[in-house]
């Protein structure tokens, strides 16, 4: 038996080094590649190498889960025929950076650019695996985009992506329920309780919001009442759950979850587009991108739906981003030049945003489409005909600045449920919930191989 | 499983058989004694047996129709769901059906959305099934049978990898196994996921161990003996021998390939390559995110179709191998 074990540590540990010399010399051949691409456009942010990149033409990968990609590559390959671009549809954010991580694990089968969410662009920059677009120029594009979404896609000195959409936030209500209550549409997050009451007073079944404890609602959340709990300087990382705009915000959640206003019906399912139809959820706040989904989603619910900038704490003005993405060429990519050029051209030429807004619809990252009268004086059927987007464009000044993710976001957020989730289960203080997120945080940065500090 | 057994034990007679089919496995009495049955029934012993066995098991009947609730509610629920478009699966009772009937309409639009993306997940988890669900079982068949019935040095450290690779489970190895495909170029191929479905240690320990207890080894003397070569014997004798536990790994191999999700999940990127599985968590997902545009009803008809052929798959081949199994074990 010790022989035969031997012989299966033996097989074992070959068949591992083998696997380990392979990875090596594709990590090798494709780290060459993109040394010569960085001798390329050396001198100094220049487009001129992406230009000639066009005119060489070849073929390059794209991985998104954005459903107007297809036709947003068919208009690129119309006007740039030497180009052909594979449009890999890879479903949702989940599962897309999954495979993204394994690929660059891997050395090999790295797209040329790939989607990513705002909150995950640090968790692939930091390790080094993106291209910094600097050297193509791309600082030049920087007045293009709401400074909000060009913030998330700069950081340590590079530039990482162009944006693709944004999501400012505002306030989703039902205006059939604030109606018939006869209640005022509320302006601050104290009038926003007082009408979470009157609502669940009414009847016991409806309430002013869902929420069970969703990552992505939480941190938007906090950057809206002037938390910036997450700090990220290399490798050293700083996450403080209980500053000043944490607790804020943390202090007047808690009289929603503990004077049980909230339904505890998870997003993205059918009973929550069902209830989003029907008037049992009254408010949404939640990102600009949210009236194409109404109208796709909860079809019953049109006409009753309206649009108002988000409550304040004290009467000022502020605002946060929720959700949104942006398009980056991954370190090692077989084409980064053309790869870049592809994606200057997906999010700042006119007709490939005009094909993303017209065909699918998502809310612009992009000034001018923002400002344009167009945009600002479209009125929507499922908002009764208010003019949603002048209420959307709006909330994006209030935005606040300086909001950073974790270099670990995505795992941060499969923790929401078992930390600051338990708050919410047993309706205790939120506080309580934020700091047990905040030290798994911290144990798991750690473990990463990061400095992490709480202060 | 249940229903099968009782319906089938009022056939049960002979005697001689149930005494013989005692040793081998006690608990699959009447599946056995119900092969040897077609030959001669006593008509007497017909009313007996069962009689005995009602008195005892009324407390395990509630008990097996409470888990037969239990198991067959999502699937009626799954039924019931189907025939509803998008709008009346919001609003109506989820345990009901709604105001139209719409399952005919669902089946189309799943058929022929994207340009028929579904027949071609469909084709491809065939593709899969066959070749990797089939190759694994002939592997598993021919390796465990050359265990049980040859001996050769080494035999030993065969057995060790075998039980240390049934302890790893094979999410713990996708990831390995990608980066090892990745370096050989194999990544987003249907031979990404048909070479990992054809190995099956525990198809293998299976009929080793189901080779070992139903093919006598003085049957192969005396094959032997009489000038049929090994494969010969192997192809006419053995192999009929092990049919019920061919049928088993079989059946274990169709299922976990039909439903194999993890590993598809990492290998493959075009959607086109995609198993059902797969598929059906891609049109899931369009109801999350910043564009979702949820497609709920043709999600759950979807399911429906995906399930199909495995209830029928599994339907057919239980009965084989409950038959199956008595044939090997009177042998002894």
């Amino acid at each position: 038996m010790a022989s035969s074990t031997r012989r299966v540590l033996t097989v074992t540990a070959s068949a591992v080094a083998l696997g380990l010399v392979l990875a090596a010399c594709s990590g090798g051949s494709s780290d060459s590649g993109s040394g010569d691409g960085t001798a390329g456009g050396s001198d100094g942010g220049s487009s001129d190498a992406l230009d000639a990149a066009l005119e060489q033409g070849g073929t390059i990968e794209y991985w998104t889960w954005t459903p107007q990609a297809e036709e947003q590559a068919a208009a690129f390959m119309k006007a740039y025929p030497n180009v052909t671009v594979n449009v890999t549809n890879t479903g949702g954010a989940a599962d897309h950076n999954l495979k993204l991580q394994n690929a660059l694990t891997a050395g090999s089968g790295i797209p040329d650019v790939a989607q990513l969410e705002y909150q995950s662009v640090s968790q692939f920059q930091l390790p080094g695996s993106l291209t910094d677009l600097t050297e193509y120029g791309f600082a030049d594009l920087e007045d293009l985009y709401t400074p909000s979404t060009w913030g998330a896609v700069t950081q340590n000195g590079g530039i990482w992506g162009l944006p693709q959409d944004s999501g400012p936030m505002a306030l989703f209500y039902n205006e059939e329920v604030f109606t018939s209550l006869g209640i005022e549409v509320p302006t601050t997050w104290d009038e926003y309780i007082t009408a979470g009451e009157a609502i669940k007073a009414a009847n016991p079944d409806t309430c002013i919001v869902n929420d069970s404890g969703d990552a992505g609602f939480t941190t938007s959340m906090i950057w809206q009442a002037g938390g910036r709990p997450f700090a990220v300087d290399g490798e050293n990382v700083t996450i403080n759950l209980q500053d000043e705009g944490s607790k804020l915000w943390a202090d007047t959640w808690n009289k929603i979850v503990q004077g049980g206003l909230n339904c505890e019906i998870p997003g993205w399912t059918d009973e929550w587009f069902a209830a989003l139809s029907d008037g049992t959820i009254a408010t949404l706040p939640t990102g600009a991108w949210m009236p194409g989904v109404f109208e796709n989603s909860a079809p019953d619910g049109a006409g009753k739906w309206r649009v108002a900038p988000m409550p304040t704490y004290d009467g000022t003005p502020a605002n946060a981003e929720n959700g949104g993405s942006t398009e980056v060429v991954p370190k090692g990519a077989p084409n980064p030049e053309l790869g870049a050029a592809f994606l200057r051209w997906l999010n700042s030429d006119p007709e490939s945003i005009s094909v993303f807004l017209n065909s699918g619809g998502g809310f612009p990252a992009t000034v001018a489409e923002l400002q344009s009268d167009e945009f600002l004086g479209f009125t929507s059927d499922y908002f009764g005909g208010q003019e949603i987007n002048k209420v959307l464009v709006e909330g994006i000044d209030n935005v606040g600045t300086g909001w950073q993710y974790l270099p670990w976001q995505s795992y941060a957020n499969s923790i929401v449920s078992e930390t600051l989730g338990q708050s919410y289960l047993n309706r205790t203080d939120l506080n309580e919930g934020l700091v047990a997120w905040q030290d798994a945080n911290v144990k798991y940065g750690e473990e990463q191989g990061f400095t992490v500090s709480t202060e | 499983m249940s229903g099968d057994v009782s319906t089938h034990a009022g056939t049960t007679a002979s005697t001689t058989s149930a005494g013989t089919l005692a040793s081998p496995s006690g608990t699959r009495t009447t599946g056995a004694s119900r092969a040897k049955g077609r030959q001669g029934v006593a008509p007497g012993y017909e009313h007996l047996r069962p009689d005995r066995h009602i008195h005892r098991s009324v407390a395990l009947t509630v008990v097996m129709i409470f888990f037969a609730i239990y198991c067959l509610l999502p699937l009626y629920w799954l039924v019931v769901n189907s025939t509803k478009d998008y709008g009346s699966l919001l609003s109506s009772s989820g345990l009901w059906f709604g105001d139209s009937f719409q399952l005919f309409a669902n089946i189309g639009e799943v058929l022929t959305r994207k340009d028929g993306i579904f027949v071609r997940w469909f084709l491809n988890t065939i593709i899969y099934v066959v070749v990797g669900a089939g190759g694994a079982t002939l592997l598993a068949t021919l390796g465990g049978y050359g265990m049980a019935k040859f001996s050769f040095p080494g035999k030993k450290s065969v057995f060790a990898v075998i039980l240390g690779a049934i302890a790893i489970p094979g999410t713990a190895l996708a990831v390995p196994t990608f980066l090892m495909f990745s370096s050989l170029g194999l990544t987003n191929t249907m031979l990404s996921v048909i070479i990992p479905a054809l190995v099956s240690p525990f198809g293998f320990y299976l009929m080793w161990i189901f080779a070992q207890e139903s093919v006598p080894t003085e049957v192969l003397e005396a094959a032997r003996v009489d000038g049929s070569s090994e494969i010969r014997t192997f192809a006419t004798i053995s192999v009929r021998m092990m049919a019920p536990g061919i049928v088993t790994v079989l059946l274990f191999a169709v299922v976990a390939t039909w439903n194999n999700y993890f590993l598809p999940l990492i290998m493959l990127r075009s959607e086109s390559l995609y198993p059902l599985p797969l598929g059906l968590q891609a049109w899931n997902l369009e109801a999350t995110g910043v564009q979702a545009s949820p497609i709920y009803h043709l999600v759950i008809t979807a399911s429906l179709l995906t399930i199909i052929p495995i209830v029928v798959a599994f339907l057919s081949l239980q009965r084989f191998w409950q038959n199956g199994l008595s044939a090997g074990s009177v042998k002894a």
